[in-house]
């Protein structure tokens, strides 16, 4: 059994940043890898511990050469071998919208033919959540969305994913899901682990394997984008809060006399 | 070819408010394309919810009748069989989690770009789509280089349509390849049941990630304590297991309007704000002073919670 698990390096922006033309000045951008993924990566790793028979995890990533130290860290959690797909075309692409990551992920799914994908939801840049059922329905897959329960032994002995959906609202929907799938981890659904000393050493010598657009069979065309970024700005404040100044102390008694004038406090 | 489609949601018999916020967005749209709006309504008792959804600028409702609660395989074979029939220039469809659930396979199967979490949309012979990037630091502006397109749209962003309208109604002639209905939802459950209901605290003291750690969740226990306040959290409390889920504020966990909502540490993303915008009067202490938060906060502290917290707490003892 083979899973397939897409991990994405994110830029995480700093409290105080500046736009420089269509994105954030890189100044102020941290990279890490998608919050979403830690959950998906964590949900596939317990597939593989839970089975039987051999399991093999691996990784696909869209990014440039930086992302491997993010793809590290998936290989140190237990993620035993990794994908990265970039050259030049994909660098000057402008906008890698659903539709272009969809056709690099399919011709990756083409080579890897895996019985599962997780993705993680979204991710935290662009957000787009829509990555992952695109890609089930153009690989012929079954899929669920926003999976925040997973019962491990029904995709193992039964073929079919058992899983929770997080609907708003508290609800959450039970659905049985048939393999092969995709599905899209949400967070909270397990505690991803913490790399141990042992699986940072062994990430070292894990193959990450680099893949073009004509490994993959694929051309400049597979990331044309019909969607075109053509402007960033911070969002106009709407702000009328009052805010309360001074040192902590001073702050926080102008706070509790506004507070008691709500009646806070009043038993 | 003008026209655009937009595709109501409902769950367990109700009507889901961003229904009501797609017929807004699908007549501007329609409006600025000079087209019909058609509303879609998918499985469920679909001639009483036809009925309500029969609103103002509304042209045209066509009922799938197959299936009583949503399944995604139905709704994108359903949507890509209304699309074939319709002809639409624009498909509109709910930023929700199952609009998530079926979007991105109808814009697959139509060849069709998906612009998912609008928050504002123009046309000027073009679609141009507004949606924020970076958990919500920045907006964007995206321009669809194509004559036809998906786009979910993001609740809570346009105003509902209300007014009572005329429009057509009729059964969509549609059965689906069952074959190709590979899941089954096989029923739902609450989970932000236990010990304490947070929808009916007067005051909450809620927690968010500036905590930083599980140790730190005792201060704003304290905080609660002193206020006489119950305590809440946004998402990553949860995720993390430091508080239970039925302390979750949010679009996934409670929605909650207490006279006073005291947000700690919380930086304000969309989901936490959804269900927290109704509360009386809000305050929030955050170190990033362009925290959303603050931007629907009737009182604001920037400053270091672990200082700010710890006085507050004096005050009140």
């Amino acid at each position: 059994m083979k899973v397939l698990v897409t991990v994405k390096e994110v830029a995480e922006v700093e409290d105080d940043f500046e736009i420089a033309d269509l994105d954030v000045d890189p100044r102020y951008l941290e990279y890490d890898l998608n919050e979403w993924d830690e959950y998906a990566v964590e949900s596939a790793v317990q597939l593989a511990e839970a089975a039987d028979e051999e399991v093999e995890v691996v990784s696909v990533t869209i990014g440039p050469e930086r992302s491997e130290e993010t793809i590290r860290m998936a290989l140190a959690k237990g993620v035993d071998r990794a994908v990265r797909v970039w050259d030049d075309d994909i660098e000057a692409a402008e906008f890698l919208d659903v539709a272009s990551k969809v056709r690099l992920l399919e011709a990756v799914v083409a080579e890897e033919d895996p019985d599962i994908v997780l993705s993680g939801v979204q991710a935290h840049d662009t957000g787009f959540g829509a990555t992952g059922v695109a890609l089930a329905d153009a690989i012929g897959f079954e899929w669920g969305a926003v999976v925040n329960a997973l019962d491990i032994e029904g995709v193992l002995n039964d073929g079919v994913a058992r899983v929770h959906r997080e609907l708003e609202g508290g609800i959450e929907e039970l659905t049985e899901i048939d393999l092969p799938a995709v599905l899209t981890i949400q967070t909270g659904i397990n505690e991803p682990r913490y790399a141990s000393l042992r699986g940072i050493r062994q990430a070292q010598s894990k193959e990450i394997a680099p893949k073009t657009l004509s490994d993959l069979g694929l051309d400049f065309s597979a990331v044309e984008s019909e969607l075109f970024l053509t402007d960033m700005y911070e969002p106009e404040t709407e702000s009328d809060a009052t805010y309360f100044e001074g040192d902590a102390g001073e702050q926080a008694a102008a706070l509790a006399s506004a507070l008691r004038e709500k009646g806070v406090g009043a038993e | 070819m003008s026209d655009v489609l937009i595709v109501a949601e409902h769950r367990r018999g109700e009507i889901r408010d961003v229904s009501y916020e797609l017929v807004t967005a699908g007549r501007e749209l329609a409006d600025a394309t000079g087209g019909d709006l058609h509303l879609a309504v998918v499985s469920g008792d679909v001639d009483e919810f036809a009925t309500r959804l029969n609103l103002d600028g509304v042209d045209a409702i066509h009922t799938v009748d197959y299936g009583e609660e949503f399944n995604h395989d139905v709704y994108a074979q359903a949507t890509c069989a209304l699309v074939d029939d319709i002809d639409p220039q624009f498909v509109l469809m709910p930023n929700s989690v199952n609009g998530l659930d079926y979007a991105p396979a109808v814009a697959n199967r139509l060849d069709l770009p998906l612009v998912s979490d609008a928050v504002g949309m123009t046309f000027d012979g073009g679609l141009t789509v507004t949606r924020e990037m970076y958990g919500s630091k920045v907006e964007t502006t995206i321009e669809v280089d194509a004559e036809r397109a998906t786009v979910t749209i993001r609740g809570g962003e346009w105003k509902a349509t209300d007014a009572d309208g005329d429009a057509d109604i009729a059964a969509f002639d549609f059965a689906p390849d069952e074959s190709a209905i590979n899941s089954t939802v096989t029923g739902f459950e609450e989970v932000a049941g236990g010990d304490v209901d947070i929808a009916d605290a007067d005051v909450l003291v809620s927690v968010g990630r500036g905590i930083e750690d599980e140790e730190n969740i005792e201060l704003v226990e304290e905080l609660a304590d002193a206020l006489g306040a119950t305590l809440s959290s946004s998402r990553p409390i949860v995720d993390n297991g430091w508080l239970p889920k039925n302390r979750q504020v949010g679009q996934s966990g409670k929605v909650v309007t207490p006279k006073v909502y005291i947000a700690v540490g919380i930086s304000g993303a969309v989901q936490h704000v959804a269900g927290m915008k109704g509360s009386e009067t809000i305050v929030a202490i955050n170190t990033d002073p362009n925290a959303p938060i603050f931007d629907i906060a009737d009182y604001g502290v920037v400053g270091d919670l672990f200082e700010v917290v710890p006085e507050l707490i004096d005050e009140f003892q």
